[in-house]
């Protein structure tokens, strides 16, 4: 499973990243590495792009960058 | 440290006598330039074009007699740039750039309700080794979400570097951080040597003793080792010699292995943060608010496309319908004292200069401020409250379709303030090719000063009359809006197909939280704008008014002067009473207005007459459209100029004098083909200097703004020329 596939509401943790291209490198120096949990927020018009929370930070990025970390789902915090 | 044991002796005197830099840097969104605005008030140099933009921003301010020039710079995540703007940043802390100082102590603004993120950069500062003063903001906004910050558990794993917490927005906290900053000051230069990665570090201290004394420090050969960056492996091959790309690669290896170094640092960075952070924060669970759950709401995709759409509209209509009364304020002000001064000085070239020249030159445009400062305050709101940046999120998919991505949206929006901000926006955008695209699509949205100009002709020639809900001259408003937007997207999607083909870009972005805006911060902002407005309108189109005025004014033919005394006399000797006045006021102006074609402005507008003929401009128009070209706001001024000199009975309005003007065989010149022309003219020209010189020091060559001015004014020519032509047969 990768972010790509997250809904609304989903959370979950990065166990694996593949880090070639530059687009993804920004985004690991912005905290997605592996061990961070982050939620979904939900996406733009027609899905795309999405929108996630990291420990307070709302960060959007594109589907195609998305699909490069691989992720796995933590219980919704009550 | 043998780099800070050379500047260690005499700090202490220098300091005394010396101006000390410092400069704010951050995490974009955390409230720098509010913090900014607390420290300096009003004095500072906004540059010329503050807003959404980039710009360098220098303001001064002194504690206990010692003076600070203090620095705003772009917001970075790290010490890697990825734009032009974020390597603004980054040369300044390295004290790269010419003519600025590398600041003597840094304050890193850490926004408390994102620490995680904030942290990877703070780690970098630090390394720097240089003074530095922790800024954690919006503790307000960290106390109502339940986040804890144990401030001295964070000054003790960073080091010992002081810590201050301030809410920017109330200025809670400022005097304790003025108070660090006097504390700092008088301290000797921090040396210390704190690393987060400290196999980057051993690496960096290996490379350090090979080179022996340079002008190197230990973060910029991290950073080559890193990144590659360019200066800081240009001075180490001047060090190290023909060996230094080998060294720096070896070092690479060691740390890195296969993985991008990046990914290596980010790694090694977080690890250090995931470890630290249950330490320094606590997070307690809060009960979501109505206000978080409406704004939720509204984020999703079709309540926030409603949501743009609807902004949208109330704009154009505060643009008109709030404005009037102010405009209408103003207008019987300017009118009120050109007829006065009429009445009283003595009819000849003084009164004339005053009244045709100053008067209703300059207060033709100035009487637009009201819409402008509108439309300003509508946009320095949506800035304001994060919702820019919320729009290019929603926007990405459609700049897709162009080559684009969501971050053009932003650049784009501002130039429906003022095309300057706008371009300086784009500096954001990290390929070169998306950003020149973005830049020479800017110029095409509907800027401020162009509203001056739509407002006069749509107000005088587009009927007040109402189709279904929409008014009719709103509508026309908004249609030339839309054919700004149709021009700079397609001139974009043009570019990326040909000259600046390239791969699509991607849309990074971090989305600041939806906030009430600061009054404060906007009243700074509108003032500031009402300031350069009328800084303009003083300087550059009251130059140009008075230039326009004496060159329709001279030379004075005497023959039409005698003719027009005897015509006057002969009048007398068979008229009387109504008659007379309205045969006298009749011989009055044709006389004004022959004077005006035989003076040098008449002269040359009838030369370049022919050129604009075909767009059904007459030479009064044609000269107007010229003068416009260094700024587009002034042709409303040289209209109301012209049509000034050009008659006598100063009581009617610029707008009624338009409609009255004729071609000589008595055909009316403002018909609807023509105006509609010259509005479409005026969307898409380049008719401004100012932009044309920002798009040379945005692109580095004089290639862009000469294609751009060529373009747009070429596609405003033929848009114009086939309305007419069409509309006219």
């Amino acid at each position: 499973m990768t972010l790509a596939d997250l809904k609304r509401g989903n959370r979950a943790r990065i166990c694996g990243i593949d880090a070639a291209e530059q687009s993804v490198q920004r985004l690991m120096i912005m905290g997605l590495v592996e061990g961070a949990e982050l939620e979904c927020l939900g996406g733009s018009l027609g899905g795309d792009p999405m929108e996630f929370l990291l420990y307070g930070s709302a960060l959007s990025l594109r589907r195609s960058d998305a699909q490069h970390f691989r992720v796995i789902s933590t219980p919704v915090a009550t | 440290m043998p780099e800070s044991t050379t500047i260690n002796i005499p700090i202490e005197d220098l300091v005394i006598s010396q101006q000390m830099t410092l400069a704010l840097v951050g995490n974009p969104n955390t409230g720098k330039s509010t913090v900014f605005n607390r420290l300096t008030g009003l004095r500072q140099k906004t540059a010329n074009y503050p807003g959404v933009t980039v710009e360098k921003r220098v303001g001064k301010f002194t504690l206990d007699s010692l003076s600070f020039d203090l620095i705003d710079l772009p917001g970075i995540y790290s010490l890697s740039p990825n734009s032009a703007d974020e390597r603004i940043a980054v040369d300044v802390l390295l004290g790269r750039v010419v003519g600025t100082p590398q600041p003597d102590i840094i304050l890193a603004v850490v926004d408390a309700t994102r620490l995680y993120q904030g942290l990877y950069l703070l780690q970098q500062l630090v390394e720097l080794g240089r003074p530095i003063v922790v800024v954690l903001t919006m503790t307000d906004a960290a106390i109502n979400k339940n986040i804890r910050i144990d401030t001295n558990a964070l000054k003790n794993e960073l080091g010992g570097i002081p810590v201050s917490e301030i809410v920017a927005t109330t200025g809670r906290g400022m005097a304790h951080l003025r108070s660090i900053i006097n504390e700092v000051v008088g301290e000797e230069r921090n040396t210390s040597d704190t690393s987060f990665w400290p196999e980057l570090r051993h690496s960096a201290k290996t490379l350090e003793k090979k080179i022996g004394n340079s002008s190197l420090t230990l973060t910029e050969i991290e950073r080559a080792i890193i990144d590659g960056d360019p200066a800081a492996v240009s001075k180490l091959r001047e060090a190290l010699g023909a060996n230094a790309d080998a060294q720096i690669q070896k070092h690479r290896n060691t740390l890195c292995g296969n993985d991008p170094p990046i990914a290596v640092e980010t790694r090694a960075r977080y690890n250090w943060i995931n470890k630290t952070l249950p330490q320094l924060e606590t997070r307690a669970f809060t009960p979501i608010r109505w206000a978080t759950k409406l704004v939720n709401w509204l984020n999703r995709p079709i309540p926030a496309t409603a949501l743009f759409f609807g902004l949208m509209a109330i704009i154009f209509q505060a643009v008109f319908a709030w404005a009037t009364p102010f405009m209408d304020i103003i207008d019987a002000a300017t009118s009120g004292l050109g007829v006065w001064i009429q009445s009283t000085l003595p009819s000849g070239i003084v009164s004339s200069f005053l009244a045709d020249g100053v008067i209703a030159g300059v207060g033709s445009v100035i009487i637009f401020l009201p819409q402008i400062l509108i439309l300003f305050l509508f946009i320095i709101v949506l800035e304001d409250t994060g919702y820019l940046a919320r729009t290019a999120f929603l926007m990405d998919r459609a700049m897709r379709a162009v080559g684009l991505s969501g971050q053009s949206v932003i650049p784009l929006i501002s130039g429906f303030a003022c095309a300057i901000p706008g371009i300086m926006a784009t500096r954001v955008i990290p390929d070169r090719r998306d950003r020149i695209a973005t830049i020479i699509a800017a110029p095409f949205m509907t800027c401020s000063a162009r509203l001056p100009v739509y407002a006069l002709l749509i107000a005088a020639f587009i009927p007040n009359s109402s189709i279904g809900f929409a008014n009719l001259q709103g509508l026309v408003l908004f249609g030339l809006y839309m054919l700004g937007i149709l021009g700079g997207v397609g001139t974009a999607l043009l570019l990326k197909r040909s000259a600046l083909r390239g791969p699509n870009p991607s849309f990074i972005l971090a989305l600041p939280e939806f906030h009430l805006p600061s009054l404060r911060t906007v009243l700074f902002k509108l003032l500031d704008r009402a300031r350069i407005f009328l800084r303009r309108a003083g300087t550059v189109i009251f130059t140009v008014a008075i230039l326009i005025w004496a060159m329709a004014y001279f030379p004075r033919s005497d023959s039409i002067e005698t003719e027009r005394l005897s015509a006057q006399e002969q009048a007398s000797a068979i008229l009387a009473d109504d008659v007379l006045a309205a045969e006298i006021s009749s011989i009055n102006n044709e006389a004004a207005a022959a004077q005006l074609a035989q003076s040098w402005l008449g002269r040359a507008g009838q030369w370049v007459e022919p050129v604009f003929e075909p767009l059904g401009w007459d030479w009064r128009v044609s000269a107007a459209v010229i003068a416009g070209f260094p700024a587009r706001e002034v042709v409303v001024a040289v209209l109301g100029t012209i049509y000034a000199v050009g008659s006598e009975a100063n009581e009617s309005s610029l707008t009624d004098r338009l409609k009255s003007a004729t071609w000589p065989d008595g055909q009316t010149v403002f018909t609807l083909p023509m105006v509609l022309g010259l509005l479409v003219f005026y969307a898409w020209c380049l008719q401004c200097a100012a932009t044309l010189a920002v798009i040379k020091r945005e692109t580095n060559t004089w290639r862009w703004p000469i294609f751009a001015w060529s373009y747009m004014t070429a596609a405003g020519y033929l848009g114009a020329l086939l309305i007419f032509q069409l509309g006219s047969t």
